[in-house]
């Protein structure tokens, strides 16, 4: 679909279409983010013995989301006195908007991919590092020392951890044979990725965790040490920016794990007849709910011990594996 | 060559790290302390002076509100010294309640430690888990004083009321109920790789330093000092008791941790021998006068509470009300070693350590 629209000519029809595709795309995200909030919310009130959002819009809290976002849009917009004026109302936007550039590539189902480009794991790497420099700069025009701290954290977590994730899909990318990610589901149509590259698996699953921020890698917004880290002096809409980047970034993050790893809509054998939204959607649904226990369950690390593990356990390990993987694909070719 | 440059860093008195309203001021560069001056005085109420005002049974309900986690030894600390000054006996059943209450207090304080310490460092469930325990202590002593956390349970003399039917029966349920949900916890949190590594050799000092900064409690216990006041100088019933006091060596945040959840072990011990030998019979309040009006005179007495010992001096001149009336209250002592442990550290290991020395506001403010 989207592939003959781009080979049309251009015309006001064609251009309209895109817009109104992605702004689908941009609702199918934010009712992720809204329901992907209540549900962390749930999961963790589940898990840590309370009711979790049960009064707005019935008693599952359906609601519950959408009210916030609601006060968050009727809050009062503060710009503290000494703060970077233009930086300041910038930097949100510079965090979220290349959350939702990276989903034109993932390749939902096998008719819905927005863009289909060759080197389409390349553009997600490369596009979603952009985010570092939004809360680098939020953190750095908020003029306050907590926010600083915690942006300087998060520059040297995301690039520590930027390696490691890259480096553990090379094996996959050694398999396959191309960078494009409908080929590397392609490639799983017998076994996934996850049983030929465990080890890639557990790397890249560590290292998407402190990509996206979170527990037990969240030191860049650690509440209980710097307070809210670098988004401290925003308020209102601006820092619900910087929580849809995030929440944006798990729906991105679990795509890319479900697509590298676990097969992407590909069905388990013999149960073909289920659709392929379907099975994305389980899988989808089961690395979120992977990444939300591990939130109810571990600590946090400490800054330098985060770059230790990053630099001395993530990256060697990510280096054997790539050692493996050709030393296994070079005795296959030649028998 | 990077030109670096010191940073003030102002930490509190609203942080959510700090355990209510105390402030430290940090010089930092990057992200290692170079010096920290702890500001107190925030909840400053003044209750000793309060107190030369007030008459003996006045004052317990500001006791309550010094540590406002263990409030039963607070109390009891004020009726023990006032006793003491007046030479007086207490009823078998009084001091046994006391006990019991007192020992959940303690079990309860060190649960508020465990749950908070939990989610300074960065995990949130172990706090609600935590939580959930003390709430069925909580329930327990609100059934027998009618208080949540200001109790203002215990008299000179004795206890304000006696347990209500089937109390001791539901203390006693409770004790193996906290053995497994500790049995948990220990599952949970003591064996994760990354707590031990947040915790292990994190602001460890000396049996000297312990001694000369004149520490109590789990902070002197875990460099190896085996002192404990309810074994070293026995006060009310505990020579009754057979516990142990858990000891350990490192002298880290971690020993302190081990050494707390041990004593909730030895506590439930205290608590379960105590609800074995409560007596059937008898009363539960001395025969007092009225007005209490200790003999002119001073007295000092001191005894082990939570967070290490709290001391009670009255001087009185023979009135209703106490001449002056002083409290040592162990956080404020346990803090002052607070600037010594943090030189040097990083800023992640400021909330790890100040966690460990477990400080009640109100107790350190007064």
């Amino acid at each position: 679909m989207i592939q003959n629209m781009l080979e049309s000519t251009p015309s006001y029809l064609q251009t309209g279409g895109f817009f109104l595709v992605g702004v689908a795309m941009l609702m199918v995200v934010l009712g992720f983010v809204t329901y992907a909030i209540l549900a962390e919310r749930k999961v963790l009130g589940f898990m840590q013995l309370r009711h979790g959002p049960n009064r707005v819009g019935g008693r599952f809290g359906l609601l519950q989301t959408v009210a916030d976002i609601l006060k968050l849009l009727l809050k009062e917009d503060t710009i503290p006195r000494d703060a970077d004026r233009p930086l300041f109302i910038i930097a949100p936007v510079i965090a979220f908007a290349p959350a939702f550039l990276v989903i034109a590539v993932l390749p939902l189902t096998e008719r819905i991919s927005f863009a289909n480009i060759g080197v389409g794991l390349l553009y997600y790497i490369a596009i979603s590092g952009i985010t570092t420099i939004g809360i680098l700069a939020g953190g750095w025009a908020s003029n306050n020392k907590y926010a600083l701290l915690g942006s300087m954290r998060s520059a040297a977590q995301m690039i520590s951890y930027e390696i490691p994730l890259v480096m553990s899909v090379i094996g996959i990318v050694l398999l396959t044979g191309s960078l494009n990610l409908n080929d590397i589901i392609a490639e799983q149509q017998s076994v996934a990725f996850l049983f030929k590259q465990p080890l890639a698996f557990f790397i890249f699953l560590i290292a998407s965790v402190a990509e996206l921020n979170r527990t037990p890698f969240d030191l860049p917004e650690a509440e209980s040490e710097l307070v809210a880290g670098y988004h401290v002096e925003y308020s209102g809409f601006r820092w619900a920016f910087f929580m849809l980047a995030e929440y944006v970034y798990l729906f991105a993050m679990a795509s890319l794990t479900t697509i590298l790893f676990l097969g992407g809509w590909q069905a388990i054998p013999y149960l073909t007849f289920i659709p392929g939204a379907v099975w994305f959607g389980l899988k989808f649904i089961s690395v979120v709910f992977v990444m939300i226990w591990i939130r109810a369950t571990f600590p946090r690390l400490r800054a330098d011990q985060l770059m230790s593990f990053g630099w001395k356990v993530l990256l060697p390990l990510a280096l054997l594996n790539i050692f493996l993987t050709t030393i296994v694909i070079e005795l296959f070719r030649s028998f | 060559m990077i030109r670096t440059e010191e940073m003030l860093l102002n930490v509190g008195p609203q942080h959510p790290s700090t355990h209510g309203v105390f402030r430290i001021v940090l010089k930092i560069d990057g992200e290692i302390i170079k010096e920290a001056t702890p500001v107190i005085g925030y909840l400053h109420r003044g209750t000793e002076k309060i107190a030369e005002n007030l008459q003996y049974t006045q004052i317990i309900p500001y006791t309550d509100r010094m540590d406002y986690l263990a409030a039963m030894t607070n109390n009891y600390i004020l009726c023990h010294a006032v006793e003491t000054m007046m030479a007086m006996e207490i009823p078998e059943r009084a001091d046994y309640l006391r006990v019991i209450v007192m020992e959940l207090g303690r079990i309860a304080s060190h649960l508020v430690w465990f749950g908070t310490y939990l989610l300074d460092i960065g995990a949130m469930s172990p706090f609600l888990y935590a939580f959930r325990e003390r709430e069925a202590i909580i329930n327990l002593l609100t059934e027998i004083s009618g208080g949540r956390l200001t109790f203002n349970y215990m008299r000179v003399g004795g206890v304000k009321w006696d347990a209500p039917d089937g109390w001791i029966d539901k203390v006693r349920e409770f004790v193996p109920y906290m053995r497994e949900q500790l049995a948990g916890y220990h599952d949970l949190v003591t064996g994760n790789e990354i707590f031990m590594a947040r915790i292990k050799g994190v602001g460890a000092y000396s049996k000297e330093d312990a001694l000369s900064y004149s520490l109590s409690g789990a902070n002197l216990r875990c460099t190896g000092v085996k002192w404990d006041l309810r074994k070293n100088e026995p006060y009310s019933i505990y020579d009754r008791f057979n516990f142990d006091v858990p000891v350990f060596h490192e002298g880290d945040a971690l020993a302190r941790y081990n050494c707390r959840m041990a004593e909730i072990e030895e506590a439930l011990k205290i608590v379960e021998q105590a609800v074995e030998q409560f007596p059937e019979e008898g009363p539960f309040m001395a025969k007092v006068p009225r007005i209490i009006k200790p003999p002119a005179g001073e007295t000092y007495v001191r005894i082990e509470s939570p967070r290490g010992e709290i001391g009670c001096y009255i001087a009185s001149k023979g009135k209703k009300e106490p001449y002056r009336l002083k409290f040592r209250r162990p956080s404020f002592y346990n803090l002052q070693i607070l600037p010594k442990l943090l030189e040097g550290e990083n800023i992640s290991n400021l909330i790890a350590i100040l966690g460990g020395i477990d400080i009640v506001l109100g107790e350190v403010d007064g």
